[in-house]
């Protein structure tokens, strides 16, 4: 699956985003995050609302100014020594899917001039040739001719959720970024959903961050997962081990959180209870951003910050605690 | 009934099919405008008025300033529709006049609003930052002085008449507009859609023309007809207290002002204007209250 | 255990410039006395539309055309808006999905527990208001009663707003509390506090919960008996037990097998596929048959009766019909 001797797809090196709130306050939104994509391989992202994980995805792909660190795109810099039209090029190898189904698509926009919208904005393909192309894509995604014409608001969930992939599949990029592409549907089409995104992954060769937090669809499509907590990566290392073997504390917790679709098992489960909720993010402790809730906390978490160590070969967390 | 109890194939088609009729999103406002039987009865009275004020005063044997000392305060009959003024004038060809200029006075709001207005949010909305905030402080100065003081100052300087008024609306006229589409292309600046155009690395002035324009027709239009009616107003009050249009040209409001001094042994020279100055932002309302729960995309489910 | 609330042929329609969304086609379930009940269903199934006719809080352009909603044996859809009031928030509470928009940003919590108690109460006096509203603070878990008493809604975190709901709703002991997805917009560890939560309160105050929800794990954690809605129509109900084991129409088996299990690793889900129809124009059939796997002939042609499978497990499918016994693998 993923090989050390491969090189990586993409490197993001201590990037950092800062959003400024308020009277000299700064949200630290995402900070200092370092990992590698593989090519072919999808990196599962998650963590609870407010954690970072969608700023990550919207600064890597451009969307936001990174506050510090590097973004590297098959051994290219890309985020500050891309001249304009370079960034204009590199558009279409990344692209990014949404969370939300209805404010995705213009409302205004027919679902024919939505999908060819990439098109559009590099000059490939125009007149019959668009139309072709269009139809093509409709028809990897499940739909059809009968759909072109038609307006969003029209369709359901999942088909405009459709309409998305098919919209970033039109520039052919390599790697797509999913942002919580299934989070706004129901449970019946969050699985079509995912069998495209992994039949689409198998013949086009793509590479995804798929972000979310329902980790039960993350651990399905993800080879590697991260897991993230107030802006930071807690521990980070492929599916079976999260789930088998999970080191830090709040993967543990968050894990036995899930609730499990089977009332044998869930009923006679004993749960890791976490205490309170998150602290106020832009007013944040010195020491390991966990230790508030965590019920192994010492006095070494409370004052020095845990660095991302590899624990095991591949496995890695940020936690005094985990060996 | 045990044949029916075989397997069937179902076409995947079927799985997929849209049952709800392909319709645009402003057909579908047109749809819901129609069940709206007060907004459709506004449209279509306002359509008359506007007709009748084009066509009335051309087709009447009176002009709206012939004087006729012997007809003078006569009441409505066949040959004077509305009946005659002080100086023996048709009250129906000044009637219509009035409506000409009253309307002029709409149009020229509602060009001011979709140019000025639409143009001044969405630049200020676009370019934020330092920009932004000093246009931003620039309508506040232009809110905070009186309307009322700013017309008068101008009375002062210019020959009382309808470009008078014009330019007194154009100095306040369109900052709503402005203030709304502002806040229209901020809230749709980080709406997804928006977002995904830039990662496809859509151009900024295509993502102004196809995504954030059409998205605000319909603010624009709903706000152009709530201006309309209150700029109607100014020019009619202003006109009442005598500093708008000067005799012998007539507005409504100058006619209702006439009206007013001989209200007691007259009433009919004050009761068609005033009824029509009523009917047309009474009409204007409501068409735009239509429109606003037609064209509101909230509405839409 | 006895019956509390019986609703039966229910049906509701809803009014669009379109035309007639049948939101609810005929349903029929009840609840016991201390029973979870679970209804589960995508969006557009017609799930919150049947709770929000028992609370009487359907949309002006919505209307109960045809059915009963007997609480204790009286008809509540027979009751005006003002004998509701007095039904809503005392008999029945309702919990919503998003906490931050079910209080009210410019009251202090304590005061909105006792704005309850005002309502129905009349016989309390202030001092006993407030003691109440303070011992229903501390029940739903949130320490310090006191100081949490005076704290506005936006100095609480998310899960401690949705106790607050919670703790409002339960303010006059109703008999029947509704949660419309009380958890959806919670985070997973924040969830499971509040599933905790609700069920420790069931047993403390004995009350009978149903819960709208489209997570099955949800279902498997507090429901005693689920009903699973499609198309405005309920396709099956059971205790849980049966219905995660022994699973009888095919919704419901398509829902329960698109949920990733460890073994689906590297294959493809099962999806369901398609999209559910339009309640525009319902299907004259079965609502599922366009995304069946094993649609019959007479799917398309009739509307399955409600049949009963063991015990109280019933489900709408023709296949549970006996003709069809040679297709039902």
């Amino acid at each position: 699956m993923m090989s050390a001797e491969k090189k990586p797809l993409l490197e993001v090196k201590h990037l950092k985003k800062y959003f400024p709130v308020g009277k000299n306050q700064t949200l630290k939104a995402v900070r200092d995050i370092s990992l590698n994509l593989y090519k072919g391989e999808t990196l599962g992202l998650v963590g609870e609302s407010g954690c970072g994980k969608s700023t990550f995805g919207r600064t890597v792909i451009q969307l936001y100014e990174p506050t510090e660190g590097t973004i590297i795109y098959e051994g290219r810099e890309i985020n500050n020594s891309l001249s304009k039209a370079e960034r204009h090029e590199f558009t279409r190898k990344m692209q990014m899917i949404f969370q939300d189904p209805y404010a995705s698509l213009n409302p205004r926009m027919k679902v024919m001039d939505i999908i060819a919208e990439g098109m559009d904005a590099h000059g490939v393909y125009k007149g019959q040739e668009r139309k072709k192309k269009v139809i093509e894509l409709l028809e990897t995604v499940g739909l059809s001719e009968e759909h072109a014409n038609r307006f969003p608001h029209e369709f359901s969930g999942g088909q405009r959720q459709r309409v998305g992939i098919a919209r970033a599949l039109a520039v052919d990029p390599e790697f797509i970024i999913c942002d919580e592409p299934i989070s706004a549907l129901d449970v019946s089409i969050q699985a079509q959903v995912i069998n495209l995104l992994k039949e689409l992954q198998k013949k086009r060769d793509l590479t995804y961050l798929f972000i979310a937090h329902d980790l039960s669809m993350v651990k399905h499509i993800s080879d590697r997962i991260g897991v993230m907590y107030l802006g930071s990566m807690v521990e980070l290392t492929d599916s079976e081990t999260l789930f088998d073997d999970p080191v830090h504390p709040y993967t543990q917790a968050l894990l036995s959180a899930i609730p499990i679709p089977d009332p044998d098992v869930e009923k006679s489960r004993n749960r890791i209870m976490l205490e309170g909720s998150l602290p106020d993010p832009i007013r944040l402790s010195e020491g390991c951003l966990f230790a508030g809730r965590c019920p192994y906390a010492e006095d070494l978490c409370r004052k020095n910050t845990p660095e991302m160590k590899e624990v095991r070969p591949g496995h890695f967390a940020a936690c005094h605690k985990a060996k | 009934m045990d044949e029916l109890f075989v397997r069937v194939h179902v076409d995947e088609s079927e799985k997929e099919h849209i049952a709800h009729p392909n319709l645009t999103a402003f057909q579908e406002g047109w749809l819901r405008l129609k069940k709206n039987k007060a907004a459709v009865a506004s449209l279509f009275t306002l359509i008359a008025i506007g007709l009748l004020a084009l066509l009335a005063p051309v087709f009447s044997a009176y002009s709206y300033k012939e004087t006729n000392y012997d007809i003078i305060y006569q009441v409505p009959s066949i040959t004077h529709l509305f009946g005659t003024d002080q100086f023996g004038r048709d009250l129906w060809v000044r009637t219509w006049m009035g409506t000409r200029i009253s309307l002029l006075i709409a149009f020229v709001a509602a060009f001011l609003d979709l140019t000025v207005g639409v143009v001044y949010g969405a630049v200020s909305a676009l370019i934020g930052g330092k920009v932004d905030a000093v246009m931003q402080r620039f309508i506040e100065i232009l809110v905070g002085i009186p309307h009322l003081i700013i017309v008068i100052l101008l009375m002062m300087i210019m020959p009382a008449g309808i470009w008078t008024i014009v330019v007194a609306l154009s100095i306040t006229g369109w900052v709503n507009m402005a203030r709304l589409v502002r806040a229209e292309i901020l809230k749709l600046k980080n709406q997804e859609f928006v977002l995904a155009a830039r990662v496809l690395g859509t151009s900024t002035s295509m993502i102004i023309w196809k995504h954030l324009i059409p998205n605000t027709v319909g603010v624009i239009v709903i706000n152009a007809m709530f201006t309309i009616p209150s700029a109607i107003f100014t020019e009619a009050f202003l006109s009442f207290i005598g500093i708008g249009m000067q005799e012998p040209k007539a507005s409504l409001g100058v006619l209702i002002n006439n009206g007013y001094q001989v209200l007691r042994n007259f009433p009919h020279v004050l009761i068609f204007p005033a009824i029509v100055i009523v009917l047309i932002m009474v009409c204007f309302s409501i068409l735009g209250d239509g429109l606003r729960d037609a064209l509101d995309p909230r509405m839409r489910k | 255990m006895s019956r509390l609330l019986e609703v039966n042929q229910l049906r509701v329609q809803i009014e669009t410039q379109h035309g007639t969304v049948q939101a609810v086609r005929g349903i029929s379930f009840h609840l016991d006395e201390q029973e979870t009940l679970a209804i589960v269903g995508e969006s557009g199934s017609g799930k919150s539309i049947s709770v929000k006719s028992i609370m009487g809080l359907l949309p002006k352009n919505g209307k109960i055309v045809e059915g009963s909603i007997l609480l204790e044996g009286k008809d509540l859809a027979k009751y005006s808006e003002r004998q509701m009031q007095s039904v809503r928030g005392s008999d029945i509470s309702m919990i919503f999905q998003d906490p931050m928009t079910s209080l009210n940003p410019t009251m202090i919590i304590g005061k909105q527990i006792v704005e309850v108690l005002k309502e129905h109460r009349r016989d309390m006096t202030k001092a006993q208001m407030k003691e109440r509203a303070l011992e229903l603070i501390s029940l739903v878990g949130i320490s310090n009663p006191e100081a949490r008493f005076d704290q506005y809604p936006h100095q609480l975190s998310g899960g401690m707003r949705q106790r607050v709901v919670i703790a409002v709703a339960l303010a006059c002991d109703p008999r029947i509390l509704i949660a419309d997805e009380p958890t959806t917009a919670l985070d997973v560890t924040i969830q499971a506090q509040i599933l905790d939560l609700m069920r420790d309160l069931q047993k403390k105050i004995k009350t009978s919960i149903i819960i709208i929800t489209h997570n099955l794990g949800v279902v498997a954690n507090i429901a005693d008996r689920v009903a699973v809605m499609y198309g405005g129509q309920l396709v099956e109900t059971a205790d849980v037990r049966d219905l995660f084991y022994e699973t009888a129409h095919p919704y419901t088996k398509g829902l329960l097998a698109s949920i990733p299990k460890a073994s689906d690793k590297g294959s493809d889900l099962t999806a369901i596929p398609g999209t559910p129809p339009d309640l525009m124009e319902p299907p004259k059939g079965c609502p599922f048959a366009a995304r069946c796997t094993k649609t019959m002939e007479v799917c398309r042609q009739y509307p399955p009766k409600d049949m009963l499978c063991r015990g109280t497990h019933r489900a709408r499918c023709w296949l549970l019909d006996e003709r069809a016994k040679a297709l039902r693998e």
